[in-house]
């Protein structure tokens, strides 16, 4: 067998080949213009390759050609701000090899291999060093450094090691073995990267929505899944995570999306400022666009392309924050390619190990110690997009089964125009326990109780709702009635957020607390002024509350807030000697 | 490779033919069949290997018998076209039904047509106008878009549709689109409305119609709306034209979809339709949009008829996601004598924040179009819990969105099918409506749009 066979069938992106020597996973070129490919099936001598571009027009009888290695990413300085298509090859280069439309058959280096980055050394010669140590910096962009590390199938004894002026092929240290490192790596993206132990997430990943930060918090190195019909913002969603949390990397993969979608990210992202450090977004973010229409096998690598690099990141100490939208293309594509290698399907034709992919791909989330001794997370936040919205189907609950946090979008709330448009009665985090002492020390002592009084308002508010839609809600006794405006006010000033807004887009977590605290004095102060006598009607419309809901969408809140509750509690109390 | 033919059909399935022992055939090759009767049958390669070849047949397998003769032709299809193709109608195979000449080819294009590269896509930003309230105030249509209308059969998608296309146009300019009309399996009765319509308003002298109507052989519309798109492509990319691409109904189209995949002995996904048809359905889709550096854009309107009126049915499931918003057609509303009968509140736009504001429509329209659809919204809601308690158990802000959920029924949604209102209009009209309900309840409304076009304000 040599490492060259030739086309034996072709049927859409599955191609057969024979008299080829090939392993699992093996990338190969096929056809004449050799376009790029993976083994994925063995039969005695045919090897079952998916094709990673289209494949119109192949005849059986052309070669293809092993290349011996497996699915691989370049891992090095130039990853940050690139946006990729799913098998790493930057789009803008794309587009200066074949123009506005994507044709076939061109290679593309992941980064520039020529620009010299300033390499600078952190070990010394003679120091023992083993994979995944770190031995010198790049500062990559303005906010981020890069962290040159060994590869982490190498160890050995620095023999020599040179800071300077280098490109990423260049060896900037030798060990006393003979092997070279340079500053790019490659690394197989179907395996998990090594690290050494992995821990239990303790640190909150701080979005700036209310919602998620507040009730259903995501700890740093954990997963969440975004199941949602069309149109109730899972999109919009992952975009404010991928633009205000305090992670600091964020790789952004549209798998199988829309191109405008991608389009607006595009071209709306390099112009963001991230509230975290002042500096431009793009220079922590890495993209991945893959669109529904380009080739769907790529869209399937898109997922894995995209978990490596955040590895790879997190191996450097960083906290990093990926977001995959959306899962449920991934899965589709797994379908695809199933159903054309004439697989035995499971569940509504997704194949049977689609449950255990989707829990291999959400397990390479983590808090870890890295080869290096540091502490590093990836957070994985994957969209689903359930078909009509029904989550009882395999995708949404292969995902529920794994992730601890459940942000369930709701087409109603989204047809309210309530948005972000999270159900706050079937959603859930697994995380407030682990979480909660963080919150004690860092926002304020009786942050977890808050909480809990808030979410229980929410609960009371359904249920009183249901009595609220046979009798109306003038027949309640005025307890329950004002019972129903705090509910109405933590929907409507709390939990909604305009995600588009300059202000209100990004909410500050201290702020978050004051403005609970908030509806709270709203309620104590109500609550004592109808007991001394005042009228629910005249305690709800104080000019000073109208000020205070509207005061979220002014700059500098958080300082004038305070002032603006006791403004409301005195008018509340001044209710009372009206009467 | 064009030339020999093979007699070698093994096994005919359906739309598929199945022969062996041929040279190696290119996958998606067109092929041509010549029957014992000297008739010509065209397909395409769908599967190809060294012993075995499935060829999908356009004109349906009838009269195909194991001495029919079978010709490769050597390249994949492609569509001749020209700037000749406006004014002209084809049928679904791209071949003129006019009785005028055959298209000659300035170029031919691959049907299949390239993903365009998401970084060299340029956001849709321009608002157009279809002179329909609903659509204008609450789901505004952007050049450049895909926006389905979702319907179902008895409802007057065909006329919305046709007003749109009349009446598109963008604010403060004359500027014509060209109109790519896509037939996929609707009845001759159907085909004639728009025909006589287009040529009535003399649209059809700006339009390129690609016509399968529902007696032709169903494999045929696979491939319309490709010769639709890539005539669409080519007049909008090379010669700067903005196109408006309707194509009806895709219901039809994905049924056929679902033919071809039955007769292969695919494992169906849902409904018995493809696994792949999310990807089929976004090779369609996501030909709309503006690339950089080109002058032309490709605005489409797909319809399709949700099967028993059903949203969750896996074609306008799998539509709305990859569609940027859809337009609902109501059959309560058009019970009710409402036309045009949309449901704005499932329906939606998601480009719509691109494209509204005060340089493109006015400033006050982000406003508007929410507290309208707030109002309208809990107004809906209301009318459910009146028929339980009756209208006395309100209090006054309820009453009021109630009864602001009929006029906005009545006046905002109602006009006639001629009836091409400006966007100033259509928001005007939303503040003389809104002034029906007390302001301190309105409150999405920005104060100053307030102060500044409440007809309180304004007079």
């Amino acid at each position: 067998m040599s490492k060259e066979g030739v086309i034996y069938r072709i049927s859409g992106p599955v191609v057969t080949a024979t008299g080829m020597s090939a392993g699992m996973y093996d990338v190969v070129r096929v056809g004449d213009e050799g376009l790029m490919g993976e083994v994925i099936e063995l039969h005695g001598e045919k090897a079952v390759i998916q094709v990673y571009e289209d494949t119109s027009g192949i005849r059986p009888g052309e070669p293809v050609i092993n290349t011996g290695e497996t699915l691989s990413v370049s891992l090095g300085p130039g990853l940050l701000t690139q946006i990729y298509d799913g098998i790493q090859r930057p789009l803008p280069t794309l587009e200066e090899v074949m123009g506005v439309f994507i044709t076939r058959g061109v290679d593309a280096d992941a980064f520039d291999l020529e620009k010299k980055w300033t390499f600078e050394a952190v070990v010394e010669k003679g120091a023992a060093v083993e994979g995944g140590q770190v031995i010198g910096h790049v500062q990559e962009t303005e906010t981020i450094v890069h962290k040159i590390m060994v590869p982490p199938t190498m160890s050995g004894v620095v023999k020599n090691i040179k800071s300077g002026d280098f490109n990423v092929t260049e060896t900037v240290c030798t060990l006393e073995d003979g092997s070279e490192i340079q500053m790019m790596q490659k690394w197989p993206v179907r395996t998990p990267r090594p690290y050494r132990q992995k821990y239990a997430p303790d640190t909150p990943l701080i979005t700036g929505m209310r919602i998620l930060d507040f009730l259903f918090p995501l700890a740093k190195g954990g997963a969440a899944g975004i199941p949602g019909p069309f149109g109730s913002g899972k999109t919009v969603t992952q975009q404010s995570l991928a633009k205000y949390s305090d992670a600091q990397i964020v790789v952004y993969i549209g798998c199988g999306e829309r191109g405008n979608e991608m389009t607006e990210v595009l071209d709306e992202f390099p112009h963001l400022i991230d509230p975290n450090t002042g500096k431009p977004l793009m220079n922590r973010t890495v993209m991945i666009a893959n669109t529904s229409n380009m080739p769907v096998a790529a869209r399937e690598a898109s997922v894995y392309t995209g978990i490596t690099i955040a590895e790879y990141f997190r191996d450097m100490g960083y906290d990093v924050a990926l977001m995959a939208d959306s899962t449920s293309r991934w899965a589709e594509a797994m379908r695809e390619i199933s159903s054309r290698l004439e697989e035995m399907p499971g569940e509504e034709g997704y194949p049977a190990y689609l449950s255990s992919r989707i829990a291999e791909f959400y397990e390479r989330a983590g808090r870890v110690e890295t080869k290096n001794g540091d502490d590093g997370s990836v957070t994985v936040i994957g969209a689903v997009s359930p078909p009509g919205g029904d989550i009882s189907e395999p995708v949404s609950q292969g995902t529920l089964r794994i992730v601890k946090v459940f942000w369930g979008l709701d087409a109603g709330l989204a047809r309210q125009r309530h948005f972000p448009a999270i159900n706050w009665l079937n959603s859930y985090s697994l995380y407030p326990q682990s979480l909660n002492q963080w919150f004690r020390d860092n926002i304020a002592q009786d942050f977890p109780e808050i909480r809990t009084q808030i979410s229980g308002l929410l609960q009371i508010e359904a249920e009183l709702q249901e009595i609220v839609q046979l009798v109306g809600s003038d027949a309640l006794p005025v307890d329950q009635q004002l019972t129903l405006e705090v509910a109405r006010m933590i929907r409507e000033f709390f939990l909604q957020q305009n995600g588009f807004h300059d202000v209100d887009a990004y909410c500050d977590i201290n702020l978050q607390y004051s403005m609970s605290k908030a509806i709270l004095s709203f309620q104590e102060a109500a609550k004592n002024a109808m007991a001394a006598g005042a009228q629910l009607n005249d305690v709800v419309n104080v000019p000073a509350r109208t000020a205070l809901m509207r005061g979220r969408f002014e700059k500098g809140y958080i300082d004038t807030i305070d002032d603006m509750v006791k403004t409301m509690v005195d008018e509340i109390g001044a209710t009372v000697e009206d009467n | 490779m064009t030339g020999k033919e093979y007699r070698t059909i093994t096994d005919v399935k359906g739309p598929l033919v199945f022969l062996n022992k041929t040279e190696p055939v290119a996958f998606g090759e067109i092929v041509t069949i010549r029957l014992a009767d000297g008739s010509i049958k065209n397909g395409q390669v769908l599967d190809t290997s060294d012993d075995l070849v499935i060829v999908q047949v356009f004109e349906g397998t009838a009269k195909i018998d194991r001495t029919a003769g079978v010709t490769f032709m050597g390249d994949v299809f492609k569509l001749p076209v020209s700037k000749d193709l406006v004014g002209r109608i084809l049928d679904g195979a791209g071949r003129p039904r006019d009785g005028g000449p055959d298209i000659v080819a300035e170029e031919n294009a691959d049907i299949i047509g390239a993903a365009i590269n998401p970084f060299s896509r340029q956001s849709p930003h321009d608002f157009i106008q279809t002179g329909i309230s609903a659509i204008d105030c609450c789901t505004t249509l952007v050049r450049g878009q895909k926006l389905p209308i979702f319907s179902a059969s008895g409802l007057p998608h065909n006329d919305i549709a046709l007003q749109i296309a009349r009446q598109a146009k963008l604010k403060g300019s004359d500027e014509q689109f060209i109109v790519v009309f896509c037939a996929m399996g609707i009845t001759a009765e159907e085909y004639n409305f728009f025909r006589s319509d287009l040529e009535r308003t003399g649209a059809l002298e700006n339009a390129a119609l690609f016509v399968n109507l529902a007696d032709d052989p169903a494999v045929e519309r696979i491939i319309t709306p490709r010769l639709a798109l890539t005539a669409a492509e080519y007049l909008a990319f090379e010669h700067d034209y903005h196109v408006l691409v309707i194509y009806t109904d895709m219901t039809n189209y994905c049924d056929a979809l679902r033919q071809i995949g039955a007769a292969r002995e695919e494992v169906p996904g849902r409904r018995g339709y493809p696994g792949y048809m999310y990807t089929d359905l976004a090779m369609l889709y996501e030909r709309a949009g503006i690339v950089k550096g080109k002058k032309g854009s490709i605005t489409q309107f797909p319809i399709l008829t949700m099967p028993g009126d059903d949203i969750t049915h896996p074609i306008p499931d799998l539509s709305g996601y990859i569609t940027e918003g859809q337009i609902v057609i109501s059959r309560e509303l058009h019970q009710q004598g409402i036309y045009p009968p949309i449901n704005v509140l499932p329906s939606l736009s998601r480009l719509m924040g691109s494209c509204i504001g005060a340089d493109t429509t006015r400033e006050d329209h982000k406003s508007v179009s929410d507290q309208m659809y707030a109002a309208y919204a809990q107004g809906r809601e209301l009318r459910g819990l009146v028929a339980i308690v009756g209208e006395d158990a309100l209090n006054e802000r309820d009453k009021q969105l109630l009864d602001f959920s009929g006029v906005f029924e009545d006046r905002f949604l109602r006009q006639s099918r001629d009836e091409d209102r400006s966007i100033d209009e259509t928001l005007d009209l939303c503040w003389e409506l809104m002034s029906s309900i007390d302001t301190k309840y309105l409150v999405r409304l920005d104060q100053k749009w307030i102060e500044k076009y409440h007809p309180d304000n304004k007079a």
